[in-house]
């Protein structure tokens, strides 16, 4: 395929493509950004810097940590390697999809990997699996609509965080696992989806009982990845020949 | 600048330089290897599985039958259905198990 045969949609419709792919993400972290910006309040935090926490960090997860960690009044240099080391899995992100946006210019790149989040990084997996070219527009429709939504939302909570009601039994606390596993879910054509997964949610268990939060999901992941680099190449579907593998015969 | 301020400076730093470091490590590679390659397919559900497992393992019934309902609807449905599904599911089963 050509670099022209890219810019065969109009730019504003890749980039309209990419924001509706993002709506479950809107509506799955949408809950999470109001929550960190009351509890960024709640832990002593300005509005305007838990706005800017969401704007400079963006990732959820190392957010909450880091707030956590504020309110115990941590040395300074241990909460940025708390957060340093809850977002260690995109280090594993950034390698896997180098190869799909290695053609874009420079500057592209660059504020493509500022953005690259758990569902960026499957909304860009996918895209590429489906056989298309992950195209710029199409990648910051799918990235700007997430981290617009999450600053936003982020300083609304902070404003009226203390208004949020009974969360339990709204279900919030427990409607990012459902999402991510419906991530795991989408992945499952992929070859030796099963004992990676399996491999995976033992070590990450194990992980969580015997080292702690966050080190489980790097540790977790590593198990995974090295069941799948331990075993020979032919079972990953790589080094045959193209069109024999599994992931050609996906749609 | 406040202190928080330059907390939260480092802080994205470091995330920025986690998300970069994985393809600039990468890039010096002329050749990916087979293995490497096999490794890198294998991330996206080694990781994403991480962030499920011990969430499941510290849950109850409700969250039990909320995921094992999404699951199902993941094999036939899109992501949004599955999440709406599951997010509807654990939200009335809460009400009868707490």
């Amino acid at each position: 395929m050509s670099a022209q045969a890219i810019s065969e949609r109009p730019a504003s419709s890749e980039f309209w493509r990419g924001a509706r792919l993002a709506i479950p993400v809107m509506v799955a972290s949408g809950p999470f950004a109001m929550l960190f910006g009351a509890l960024a309040v709640d832990n002593g935090f300005s509005v305007f810097e838990a706005f800017f926490m969401s704007a400079a960090v963006f990732g959820g997860a190392s957010q909450m940590v880091g707030i956590e960690l504020f309110g115990h009044h941590v040395a300074p240099w241990l909460i940025v390697l708390s957060i340093f080391a809850v977002n260690f899995r995109h280090m594993l992100y950034s390698a896997a999809i180098g190869r799909q946006l290695a053609h874009w210019p420079l500057a592209q790149q660059a504020a493509a990997y500022f953005l690259l989040t758990d569902p960026q990084y499957a909304f860009a997996e996918s895209e590429a699996l489906g056989g298309r070219k992950v195209g710029f527009v199409w990648y910051m429709g799918a990235a700007l609509a997430v981290y617009v939504s999450w600053v936003i939302l982020t300083t609304l909570g902070a404003f009226f965080g203390q208004f949020i009601p009974d969360t339990g039994a709204l279900g919030i606390d427990f409607l990012l696992p459902i999402y991510f596993l419906g991530l795991v879910m989408d992945f499952r054509k992929r070859p030796l989806w099963l004992p990676i997964v399996a491999v995976s949610a033992v070590a990450s268990i194990l992980a969580y009982k015997l080292v702690g939060s966050p080190w489980h999901v790097s540790l977790g992941a590593l198990a995974g990845v090295a069941l799948a680099v331990i075993l020979p190449p032919h079972h990953s579907g790589v080094g045959i020949e193209p069109g024999e593998t599994e992931i050609e015969k996906l749609p | 600048m406040s202190t928080t301020l330059w907390i939260t400076v480092a802080a994205a730093i470091a995330t920025y330089l986690t998300r970069v470091g994985g393809h600039l490590v990468l890039s010096r590679f002329e050749r990916i290897h087979p293995r490497v390659e096999a490794g890198l397919n294998a991330v996206p559900a080694a990781v994403l599985t991480t962030l499920v497992a011990p969430a499941v393992l510290g849950a109850g019934p409700a969250e039990w039958i909320a995921l094992i309902v999404a699951a199902l609807v993941a094999l036939r449905g899109n992501l949004l259905s599955m999440f709406l599904a599951g997010a509807a599911v654990l939200i009335v089963a809460r009400q009868f198990m707490g």
